[in-house]
């Protein structure tokens, strides 16, 4: 079975975001880049699956030079090859530029399953896995939970939550599947896994060596246009309710929730 | 000296921050106050492969060199001692004698089961004569047909309880002593006449046990000596050159609890509010915070630098000593620090300060003890 486990990097979640000064981008001196979370999923995913029915995984990232390390990561896991899809033209490229630089470089590979996180944690579309499927026409299950692939890698059964219950759905393959949490729980890069992904290969792809246009991606091929960024508005401090007793403190509460919150 | 650490590296010490957050830490306070490391985290570790960082990779291992090594001990260092004690000591002072001075068959014979985790290493040399004075061992080997006969004790023995194979210092000539009179010797546990004594309670780094060996009548193969027959009278030199590598993973062990301890009290100097403002705002607690990552980046400096010498294939024996010296005893003040700026609640088992107080005393003691380590360096300052 070919797997294909596409992947992004995003600022760490424990990184401080500044904005830019063009009030339209962040500011990415001090950023430290990791594999998106649900991307992780993907990947483990993929090598779930490979477990199971044989066959090679296949990491795809796009972006600058850095995401690099991320896809060796993805090796280090256990993942067979990367293919990081890195052009200037690329540059501002919105959800769709992105999943047709993804789809030019998966098309010719002939694989059975394409897996990817359900949204990346930097803008939150959650819209590449959806688009990818549509340009390689392919079905696609999103915000999967739980995956199983038949013995004979023809079918699949993905499981997604839906208010107050579970949709269980059967599909042909190829398929494209977007990971949510829950899915797995991604397996550490071991010590000798790391040691091997230096050995394995990873090619670098222009827009031209996947015979793209480049005049169809990047900051002027944009149909979404981001306008302004915000950071979010400052907490107010919390409060703490006098009293004396616990009696005393709840009365408190109970009539700062009445007067003041007015939500009694 | 360039100190830029390789992309392959970086990664590795990314897996093992994430270890030490996702698994280790959580679990750090348990496994300090139960003095026992869960086996599906020892699992782990072996998932992981942490058993064989320094064994060549055509025995199992990682092959990587000691500058790739004590970095990974620096980044497993931030959390409860224990666990780097669980790996160090196999990965370390326990094999490095037969990868360093054993024969083939010894080499293929125990280092692909001690990488992968399956056999633990323990090193034994320290009986309760022999301390600092390493040389005045009393254990003692006879030749009989195709065994030696060893009898006596050790004691102090890290990880006793876990170990399978055991890099033992034995004599096997009383009259010469150190001078060609002590040979390595690989015990294996389950060898007739070898048992476990007491096992002891410690202050701290309680999660890793240290015992008694106790050799009666213990017969053990005559090919068990590391190196072979040439080997035999050259022990002692075989325990001086694991000891020279062990005072470096020492330093960065310390260093890496000391980067942890810097953390908490930056954290800690920022949020805790006293007169109306962060204590972090007071010229004193300022002054030691400065001078705790000041004396961090000159061990850092040592550290790296000594383990690159060894790389070069220069001879480190001053400097691991200073290095395992300076760092320790700076861990030592930094955690004095730490404790300070956290006041009482520094004292309090809620924070992990008071088990980094008790466990880095240590640091200080065993390994060769801080006045080892002057003494070493002295000598060689004026052998020359």
């Amino acid at each position: 079975m070919n797997i294909i486990a596409c992947i992004k990097q995003v600022p760490d979640s424990e990184s401080q975001i500044k904005i830019s000064s063009d009030s339209k981008s962040i500011v990415t001196d001090d950023v430290k880049w990791v594999m998106n979370p649900y991307d992780e999923f993907a990947v483990e995913e993929a090598l779930r699956v490979k477990a199971k029915c044989g066959g090679e995984v296949t990491v795809v990232g796009l972006g600058p030079k850095r995401v690099t390390e991320s896809i060796r990561t993805a090796l280090a896991m256990g993942a067979d090859k990367g293919i990081l899809i890195s052009d200037e033209a690329l540059d501002g490229s919105d959800s769709l530029g992105i999943a047709k630089a993804l789809a030019g470089a998966i098309k010719d590979l002939g694989c059975d399953l394409i897996l990817t996180g359900q949204r990346g944690i930097d803008e939150d579309n959650g819209i590449v896995g959806s688009n990818l499927a549509e340009l390689l026409g392919m079905p696609s299950v999103t915000i999967v939970e739980k995956l199983e692939v038949a013995e004979d890698a023809k079918s699949l059964k993905a499981t997604k939550g839906i208010e107050g219950a579970a949709l269980v759905i059967e599909s042909s393959l190829p398929a494209v599947i977007t990971a949510q949490k829950g899915l797995n729980e991604p397996r550490y890069a071991s010590l000798p896994g790391i040691m091997k992904a230096k050995k394995k290969p990873l090619d670098v792809k222009t827009l031209a060596d996947l015979g793209l246009d480049a005049s169809e991606f990047g900051e002027g091929a944009r149909k979404l246009k981001i306008l302004a960024l915000e950071p979010p508005p400052a907490r107010e401090p919390g409060r703490i309710v006098d009293g004396e007793t616990t009696e005393e403190k709840a009365a408190e509460l109970a009539r700062l929730l009445r007067e003041e919150a007015k939500i009694l | 000296m360039d100190f830029n650490i390789p992309e392959e590296i970086k990664m590795i010490q990314a897996t093992i921050k994430k270890f030490v957050e996702k698994d280790l830490e959580p679990i750090a306070r348990k496994v300090e106050e139960e003095g026992e490391i869960p086996e599906e985290i020892v699992q782990k570790m072996r998932d992981l492969g942490l058993f064989g960082i320094p064994i060549p990779e055509e025995y199992g291992g990682l092959g990587l060199n000691t500058f790739g090594e004590v970095l990974i001990y620096e980044e497993l260092s931030k959390t409860n001692a224990c666990f780097r004690s669980r790996i160090g000591t196999s990965n370390g002072i326990g094999s490095m004698g037969i990868y360093m001075d054993g024969t083939e068959e010894q080499k293929q014979k125990y280092l692909p089961r001690i990488a992968s985790g399956e056999w633990s290493a323990a090193f034994a040399l320290t009986e309760p004569e022999a301390g600092s004075d390493a040389a005045n061992i009393k254990t003692i080997a006879e030749l009989k047909g195709d065994h030696w006969i060893i009898n006596g004790k050790k004691h102090f023995i890290t990880n006793a309880d876990c170990a399978h194979v055991f890099t033992t210092m034995v004599l096997t000539d009383k009259e010469k002593g150190s001078r060609g009179g002590i040979s390595a010797f690989i015990i294996e546990k389950g060898m007739p006449g070898f048992s476990l004594g007491t096992v002891e309670k410690k202050m701290g780094i309680r999660g890793s046990h240290t015992a008694e060996l106790i050799f009666d009548n213990c017969m053990v193969p005559k090919e068990n000596i590391i190196g072979g027959d040439p080997m035999i009278g050259h022990g002692f030199k075989t325990a001086m050159r694991v000891l020279d590598k062990g005072r470096l993973t020492m330093g960065a062990s310390a260093l890496g609890a000391a980067e942890r301890l810097l953390e908490m009290s930056v954290f800690y100097a920022k949020e805790r509010v006293q007169f109306g403002k962060p204590i972090g705002e007071f010229q004193m607690i300022q002054a030691m915070l400065a001078d705790m990552a000041t004396e961090i980046y000159a061990s850092r400096q040592i550290l790296y630098h000594a383990a690159c010498l060894r790389d070069q294939g220069k001879k480190i024996t001053r400097e691991a000593s200073m290095v395992k010296l300076y760092c320790t005893e700076m861990a030592c003040r930094v955690v004095d620090k730490a404790l300070q700026i956290h006041g009482g609640m520094g004292y309090m088992k809620d924070l992990p300060i008071e088990m980094y107080y008790r466990d880095l005393r240590l640091y200080r003691i065993f390994e060769g003890t801080s006045e080892i380590q002057r003494m070493l360096i002295a000598r060689d300052l004026l052998r020359n």
